[in-house]
């Protein structure tokens, strides 16, 4: 029988860690990802877990205690944001390279300057490039589910690439709310025992990671990180049919939101999904066609997916918390994901890019309200007013 | 040997068999080699000792330093660096010697200038 508990998602995170039960873990605290870390070093204290809990100097030292764990065999976790993320930049790279399945906490926050503790998405959106599986969570709830399927997805054999599971700072991480909790043994029996298949540990068999790899192999290896790549989506909705049995929650690439007979759409992650919803619901009830696509998987993006729970519609609206300065129009990551992958799939529809919230700053139901009017407008002109509009920002 | 596809091999550059770096042949990356006076050589086992490529070949039974591994050996001097009969050769000569003068011990020639 699973429990009820008002939890904040960075306790529903430590939470999913405590039963995981990982064999290591080192993390730095930052905020807002902090009580992840304090709550997890608490189960350690209280012997809740088994976990050799590494206390590193930076977050540099985080990443490769994570990586020398993972190599030698463990099940590692770790957990970070922003800044924190940033300096462990050089080890990001090394983990998803060196193939080490190790699972993330991401609470996403405003990468610094100027310095900013709150919410939006520069942090992720830097690492999207760097070979890791990258999951958004639109509530606490889900970021516990996702750090429990997150595990299976990383150790699958034929993944084994790290996962970083992202939940908004501060509106999620500090926000309390109602989460499931499985039985500790559900979700033991969910994520089973690792069984490495390349352990440094494994004294018998003497084996070397990370040795040099010049121009006569390194590009093979690149390639082997794609197929890993192609064999993830596959894996990712494997686990998640698996953990619907189990835990009665479904969970697919994406989540399509009232979609199948929409006009305009909107296409936003993590918890504005959420606030989305709500605007879905009354804009509805005004007999305005609207939906939603709220993206669970980043990395590898469902392109195809998507262009095709987005075909029937007639404007799409993308909401980006972060900018890819100087890229296309100045427009946000997301935005040019989608784009490509409608255009590439052969759906010919007008796309806005509406960023919001950078650094923390509040998004109200009026403000995706007005983002809905606009693709409402969009569907029926069939033109965009503005490709990139900076909502909110005072002029 | 050809080199392999990227399905054929372990991933992440991982290397699944020990001490197989013997099959790396680094003496084809060599400038410069050792060239040792046989009869000079005191068979201390200095240059076996700091050797960074285990390239000093010996006869262990004989306690014999025997050659060069020129597979592997990189060229990089150490054996002639260390050599005590280089050093008292260099004393009793009074002045910085070439690192070929055929005086020496352990001379380091440049490829191509080696009489086999």
């Amino acid at each position: 029988m699973s429990t009820f508990e008002a939890l904040t998602g960075d306790n529903a995170v430590a939470m999913a860690m405590r039963q995981i039960n990982p064999d290591v873990v080192a993390a730095y605290p930052i905020t807002p990802q902090t009580e992840t870390v304090e709550f997890f070093a608490e189960y350690v204290a209280d012997g809740l877990v088994d976990t050799e809990f590494v206390c590193v100097e930076s977050e540099h030292s985080a990443m490769s205690a994570c990586v020398g764990a993972a190599s030698a065999g463990a099940r590692v976790m770790t957990a970070t944001a922003a800044n924190g993320l940033a300096l462990m930049w050089e080890i990001v790279y090394i983990a998803a390279s060196n193939r080490c399945p190790i699972v993330m906490c991401l609470v996403n926050r405003a990468l610094s300057a100027p310095i900013n503790i709150h919410c939006d998405h520069s942090d992720v959106m830097g690492m999207r490039d760097a070979g890791w599986i990258i999951l958004f969570s639109e509530s606490g709830q889900e970021a516990y589910d996702n750090m429990i399927q997150a595990v299976r997805i990383a150790e699958h054999p034929d993944v084994l690439l790290p996962v970083a599971v992202c939940q908004d700072g501060f509106i999620t991480s500090h926000g309390m709310e109602r989460v499931e909790v499985f039985e500790d043994a559900d979700v033991k029996a969910f994520v089973g025992e690792y069984k490495p298949q390349w352990p440094l540990l494994d004294i018998e068999n003497p084996k070397t990671f990370g040795p040099l790899d010049f121009y006569d192999y390194y590009y093979e290896h690149k390639r082997q990180q794609v197929l890993a790549m192609e064999n993830a989506t596959r894996v990712i909705l494997d686990v998640a049919a698996e953990f619907n049995k189990q835990f009665n929650r479904s969970y697919g690439l994406f989540e399509a939101y009232k979609l199948d007979d929409a006009e305009a759409a909107v296409v936003v992650a993590n918890s504005t999904a959420g606030t989305a919803k709500v605007v879905v619901d009354q804009l509805r009830g005004e007999g305005l066609k609207v939906g939603l696509l709220k993206p669970r998987v980043f990395r590898p993006f469902p392109a195809r997916e998507m262009a095709e729970a987005l075909s029937g519609v007639k404007a799409v609206a993308v909401m980006d918390r972060s900018i890819s300065f100087g890229a296309m129009d100045n427009a946000g990551p997301l935005y040019l994901e989608i784009v490509a992958a409608l255009t590439r799939h052969g759906v010919q529809v007008p796309v806005s890019d509406y960023v919001f919230g950078l650094g923390g700053r509040d998004i109200v139901p009026r403000e995706i309200e007005g983002v809905y009017r606009d693709a409402l407008k969009a569907a029926e002109t069939g033109q965009v007013e503005n490709v990139v509009t900076y909502l909110s920002v005072r002029e | 040997m050809e080199p392999k596809g990227w399905k054929e091999i372990p991933i992440a550059g991982m290397i699944l068999e020990a001490g197989n770096s013997v099959e790396y042949r680094t003496g084809s990356w060599r400038a410069f080699r050792p060239v040792r006076g046989e009869a000079e050589c005191i068979h201390c086992f200095q240059c076996w000792l700091f050797c960074p490529d285990s390239s000093i070949l010996v006869d262990a039974e004989n306690e014999k330093m025997t050659g060069f591994d020129l597979e592997h050996c990189k060229g990089c001097g150490i054996c002639a660096a260390i050599c005590p009969v280089n050093e008292k050769v260099i004393k009793a000569a009074g002045e910085d010697l070439a690192r070929d003068d055929p005086r020496l011990c352990i001379r380091i020639v440049e490829e191509g200038k080696v009489e086999e």
